[in-house]
């Protein structure tokens, strides 16, 4: 793929991914106990988090289309996240909830809590990928 | 100056640790996700990491087609831990400070060469068998907090306003049923 070929692609996928764990280390996402805490409706703080997040990123997602038709480093053309409907994302999300609601942990929170010193959380991602197994070797 | 007790309360009470870290780090992560999408055109979602990183190891078919992203991935994921990383020799050691960035009094912290760590009292076995369902569930669900909630929210996207109603719904009933069993933290 002509993806990996632009010298500036790997650089700049590290920068963004820099930005984003910092950034769920300043909103404490990283902390499964501040996403229990709103789940339990004790700190409402986290929508901030999300929808704070998919407005500047939803900006981006307008505006960049209407400036110029393909990104630099791949020629990728720039368009909506839109993935297909189908019952799969019902019951995707409702087992997806029941393992946030039940650890507090979500994939990226997860990279990151291991970033800011939550080795405890190695627990998460070795479930997170023995789930990520199970489904893939019932579907393949 | 006059100002009105009861908003204030309520404020107070909904939000203990204030707005200001949640918006400011919200916004980070979304200006992450822009860095990527500019340069590259993809909307960057963290759950995908989990089966393109099994495809180095798992000739299994459902795994095979994320050979062609798998090398990015473990770079944006190596990017997401070097930025927290920062964050914790920064902010959470002290050593920048800003009135935008409450500490928070949850887990534990621990100094190591003088960095000041942070980590979870959560007992392992909800990490890890929530863990696994996560693990299950965004790979079928198309999508996790950051490629739903965050992406696919951003692009306006119905599906993603479907699946982050149905798991934030799911996960406030789970998380209360765990906590009314007494389970803590």
């Amino acid at each position: 793929m002509s993806e990996d070929r632009h010298p500036l692609f790997i650089p700049l996928i590290l920068v963004g991914g820099v930005i984003f764990g910092f950034g769920l280390g300043f909103s404490h996402m990283a902390r499964p106990e501040v996403v229990l805490d709103f789940l339990q409706f004790e700190d409402l703080g986290l929508p901030f988090v999300m929808f704070g997040a998919a407005i500047v990123s939803g900006i981006a997602f307008a505006v960049l289309p209407r400036l110029r038709d393909r990104a630099p480093l791949t020629g990728n053309r720039y368009e909506r996240r839109l993935k297909p409907f189908d019952r799969n994302v019902l019951i995707g999300g409702a087992i997806f909830g029941v393992g946030w609601g039940l650890s507090g942990i979500c994939p990226g929170a997860a990279y990151a809590s291991l970033g800011i010193g939550n080795v405890t959380i190695l627990w998460a991602l070795a479930g997170m990928f023995v789930g990520a197994y199970l489904q893939g070797y019932w579907r393949s | 100056m006059v100002t009105d007790p009861l908003p204030l309360q309520l404020v107070a009470e909904l939000f203990p640790n204030g707005i200001s870290r949640y918006a400011v780090g919200g916004l980070l992560v979304g200006l992450g996700v822009t860095v990527i999408y500019i340069g590259t055109g993809i909307p960057a979602g963290a759950s995908t990491f989990l089966e393109s990183t099994l495809s180095y190891v798992s000739d299994q078919s459902r795994f095979q087609k994320y050979v062609s992203s798998r090398n990015w991935r473990v770079v944006f994921t190596l990017g997401i831990i070097l930025g927290a990383m920062a964050f914790a020799a920064t902010v959470q050691s002290g050593v920048v400070t800003t009135s935008l960035y409450e500490p928070g009094t949850t887990g534990e912290l621990y100094e190591v060469a003088g960095v000041t760590f942070w980590t979870t009292a959560v007992q392992p076995w909800r990490l890890f068998f929530g863990g696994i369902l996560v693990g299950i569930g965004t790979r079928i669900g198309k999508g996790c907090t950051s490629g739903h909630g965050v992406c696919g929210v951003g692009s306006a996207s119905k599906t993603s306003l479907v699946g982050v109603g149905t798991f934030l719904l799911v996960a406030i009933v789970t998380a209360q049923i765990v906590a009314a069993l007494g389970v803590s933290p």
